[in-house]
């Protein structure tokens, strides 16, 4: 909804709004015949019990009935029940990307939102989805706490520092909705707003691709390579660090008997705090990368991990700038 | 529960001395600012808290004013920001926290119960001056440059970011948090040890059970919101990582210490009003209150179960899944003894006899504002309906609701009930119907289009726009100044009937209870003789109707 017209209805612009739509009526229809039952009977009893003049005496005692006290006790039980269960299912959908959804990866800070897709795409305030493929995105922030919040999609999600969140949406209609910061975030908070704009695929395609300057995988091999990565995690005979080829997604045996899996918020705690859990059978030996490596580039770290097959890992001995050619992308991604 | 009956006639003699209450004992500066008279006490709350009140309406007057266009009409960002925290700030610490408890609560628990004081009267002279103290401290702070943290201080913003004076203000808050829970203890140990003789826990009147109730929350509550707020300060002050994650620490732990108070802290402003409204309703209705134990109790299950929802909001704020299922699931529950209260309070009316004063058209606002706001509140504890209008306009509109909707009203709804007992006089009939009407008209005006702009994605704490929400916005604005003109009237004819009200004389409402067996305004001393109960409350049947001598 941006033209300038009265706000009436928000748009049900992804697969969420229609969930969440259905959902509101069905609590207007319940929740709303209950308040109009009772302000009736207020109405009623105000005009059908006034005191008249000439009225002598009160009116004498009614005995409260226990059956009616419990009946009004146990009736919301039941109703609630039914609303919590059918919200909590509506939550779980909208949290819990489905399996094949691309990610784009979101970065928040006072006040701009910051986007990167794994093409290698990079936008601000601005954010480009195809139409009818689920997208999940991961966020987080550089400073506070922001949210991300598309009235159009019904989608919600808080960006924390040091921390990635995520949610997910799948468009469809096409057009351009507003995209606000809803968690309060200082002084501009009103300004850290944006669109999102909803594309055929085609077009989408089209526009991945205008000047962008390499995957983010490419971009994370860069920075791989910046930071003298390979000179450890070298996949080779030499190796003293673990080998990242085929981690993402995979479990984990830590040192301490633990078991984590390798998702973001693994890769990114053991770039930033490394000794926060080791892998079985590794010395803690790794640098913490804090202060060193932006928010963006541990987005591109990640997606250059999570496309690291057998064999890709470059070599110890190979230099910075990379070579020219595109290393092939984990098609999830896509 | 009225035990003897004192036929004097209502006021005294023409030309006769006036009779020796609490406020003609004595005169002088120290006799109140040293005073232990529970009465007293109150009427000293009273003034600083309306004067809270209206700073409060004032700065968000000019923010509302200020949304008429969606650039943001009268001031800029910084300023609207610190606006709608002093808004936040004063109206939840300084205003609707310790209002009914300290005026109302003050000057009748005691009262209501048929004793002479509370129990540690100097106690409650003491949280009188923290009171002062706390808002004397806030009040600093906004002159010194104000804050912008809005009245929820999240972390990292709030330790790490804010520029203004947030340790000022935060400090300001603890110390109002130890008034109240030392009213709080005061409550609990009075209704404990000085109720009347034949006063059993079935023959109290509901508004002390919800005090009694409240000053549990009171007494658990306030240290978790102490500490966090104080953990704050040390984290600005000394750097020392607790909230923010730059530090080492964990900002979401900061919104589960902070809600773990702030959740029951809406209890702690709901259950006084319905409190009231439990009062009043029977009283205009000529009726018993229907089911006496199902309300009283419900206050009890609202106390406990107001512990365990905080979390509904953070649902997300990237908790866990699984968690916010049990806070969803608790928050319907929570809403289970409000309901009966209301199912209760409308049962009340039937077959009865009511009369619409003042305080009864309060009342049964109350009723109808609560009752919306509540189920609005419905809405907000699903989770798939929250995760979409979640700090957004349809938030502000559900809590003020229940806060402005339902507390303020049932405050107004106390204090014109209340007040001839209070003052001795009458205020004027007519005009203090026609605020009751104007504040429920402007109050509808003002707060249900926020609904609509909320669903349709505006968040808060914006100060400008998406040109689609305007109409909302200025329709919530055309509300809110016919909403100041209600809240502005009963200064005049409240006042004014200090001069020039008619005598109220002892019970002009025809009341059970026991406050209004004595002389109004009551001697020092509370009773001339102490009461002994002999009947549950409400008994209206045995009571002469209203418009008997």
């Amino acid at each position: 909804m941006t033209s300038a017209e009265i706000a009436l209805f928000p748009h049900a612009a992804s697969t969420t709004a229609t969930q969440v739509d259905m959902l509101f009526f069905f609590l207007v229809t319940v929740c709303g015949s209950v308040t109009v039952l009772v302000a009736l009977l207020l109405v009623y009893f105000s005009v059908r019990y006034r005191r008249r003049p000439g009225e002598v005496g009160n009116p004498t005692e009614t005995h409260p009935s226990e059956l009616l006290e419990w009946s009004w006790t146990l009736a919301p039980l039941v109703i609630f029940a039914v609303i919590f269960v059918w919200g909590a299912r509506v939550y779980f959908d909208a949290y819990r990307p489905p399996d094949d959804a691309a990610t784009i990866y979101v970065v928040g800070k006072q006040w701009m939102w910051k986007f990167q897709h794994p093409e290698g795409q990079r936008e601000i305030n601005t954010l480009h989805v195809p139409l009818g493929r689920p997208i999940r995105l991961v966020l987080t922030s550089e400073d506070v706490i922001h949210s991300l919040f598309v009235p159009d999609f019904r989608i919600h999600m808080d960006l924390l520092p040091e921390r990635y969140s995520s949610v997910w949406f799948q468009a469809t209609r096409l057009g351009m909705y507003r995209l606000f910061c809803s968690q309060y975030c200082g002084t501009n908070h009103a300004g850290m707003t944006g669109l999102v704009i909803v594309m055929e695929p085609a077009d989408y395609e089209k526009w991945l691709h205008q000047g962008a300057e390499g995957s983010m995988a490419l971009q994370g091999r860069k920075v791989f390579l910046k930071y003298r990565c390979a000179g450890c995690h070298s996949a080779d005979g030499e190796a003293r660090a673990p080998v990242l080829e085929n981690l993402f997604g995979r479990s984990v045996v830590l040192n301490d008997g633990g078991v984590v899996k390798a998702d973001e918020n693994y890769l990114r705690e053991s770039i930033l705090y490394p000794s926060a859990k080791i892998v079985a059978g590794y010395e803690n030996i790794m640098p913490t990368f804090k202060g060193q490596v932006s928010e963006e580039e541990i987005f591109q770290l990640i997606a250059f991990i999570r496309s690291l097959k057998t064999g890709q890992t470059p070599k110890r001995v190979e230099s910075y700038p990379p070579p020219a050619s595109t290393p092939p992308i984990n098609t999830k991604d896509k | 529960m009225s035990t003897h009956a004192f036929d004097q006639p209502a006021g005294a003699a023409p030309g006769a001395e006036p009779p020796t209450n609490y406020l003609n004992a004595s005169y002088s500066v120290t006799s109140w600012l040293l005073t232990t008279d529970h009465k007293r006490i109150a009427l000293l709350y009273l003034l600083p808290i309306t004067l809270m009140f209206f700073i409060g309406g004032v700065a968000i007057s000019i923010s509302r004013l200020s949304l008429m266009t969606p650039e943001g009409a009268l001031v800029d960002a910084d300023t609207y920001n610190k606006l709608f925290t002093i808004h936040g700030v004063i109206m939840v610490f300084f205003f609707l926290v310790p209002v009914i408890p300290s005026v109302l609560g003050n000057f009748f628990l005691p009262m209501m119960i048929g004793a002479k004081d509370l129990a540690f009267p100097r106690i409650n002279l003491l949280s009188w001056y923290l009171y002062m103290l706390g808002a004397g401290w806030a009040a600093v702070a906004v002159l010194a440059g104000g804050v912008d943290t809005g009245w929820t201080f999240y972390t990292p913003y709030s330790s790490a970011s804010s520029h203004y004076n947030v340790v000022m203000t935060m400090t300001g808050g603890v110390i109002a948090g130890f008034s109240s829970l030392l009213t709080g203890l005061n409550f609990i140990v009075t209704v404990h040890w000085l109720r009347a003789p034949g006063l059993n826990w079935f023959r109290l009147p509901i508004f002390v059970w919800t005090m009694y109730a409240t000053s549990f929350i009171f007494l658990l509550a306030v240290p978790v919101l102490a500490m966090a707020l104080i953990l704050v300060i040390i984290e600005r002050l000394w750097q020392i990582g607790i909230f923010d994650p730059a530090l080492g620490g964990d900002p979401l732990l900061f919104q589960h210490l902070f809600w773990f108070y702030s959740h029951p802290a809406v209890y702690i402003m709901i259950l006084p009003g319905m409190g009231v409204v439990s009062e009043v309703i029977p009283c205009f209705a000529r009726k018993q209150l229907y089911g006496y134990k199902f309300v009283a109790y419900s206050s009890f299950g609202i106390a406990c179960l107001g512990f365990f929802v905080w979390a509904h909001h953070m649902f997300v704020a990237g908790i866990s899944l699984y968690a916010a299922l049990i806070f969803s699931s608790l928050s319907f529950l929570v809403a289970v003894p409000s309901a009966i209260k209301v199912f209760n309070w409308t049962a009340t009316l039937y077959k009865s006899s009511i009369s619409f004063e003042a305080p009864m058209l309060f009342a049964l606002g109350f009723v109808a504002l609560f009752t919306f706001g509540g189920m609005a509140g419905l809405f907000l504890a699903t989770l798939g309906v929250d995760m979409h209008v979640h700090d957004t306009y349809f938030v502000v509109a559900h809590f003020h609701f229940i806060m402005v909707g339902g507390m303020v009203l049932a405050y107004m709804a106390g204090l014109h009930y209340w007040w001839p007992k209070i003052t001795g006089r009458m205020y004027s009939d007519w005009l203090s119907r026609l605020t009751a009407m104007i504040i429920f008209i402007g109050f509808f005006l003002t707060f249900l289009p926020q609904f609509v702009a909320g669903y349709n994605g505006m968040p808060r704490r914006y100060h400008m726009y998406a040109p689609e929400y305007q109409v909302w916005n200025v329709m919530s604005t055309a509300g809110a100044s016919i909403l100041g003109v209600g809240y502005v009237l009963p200064l005049f004819y409240m006042v004014g009937s200090l001069w020039s009200g008619k005598p109220a004389g002892r019970n002009p409402w025809h009341a059970t209870g026991l406050e209004w067996q004595t002389a109004s305004p009551p001697p020092t001393e509370n009773f001339e003789q102490s009461p002994v109960v002999v009947r549950p409350p409400y008994q209206y049947h045995l009571e002469k109707a209203q418009n008997e001598p």
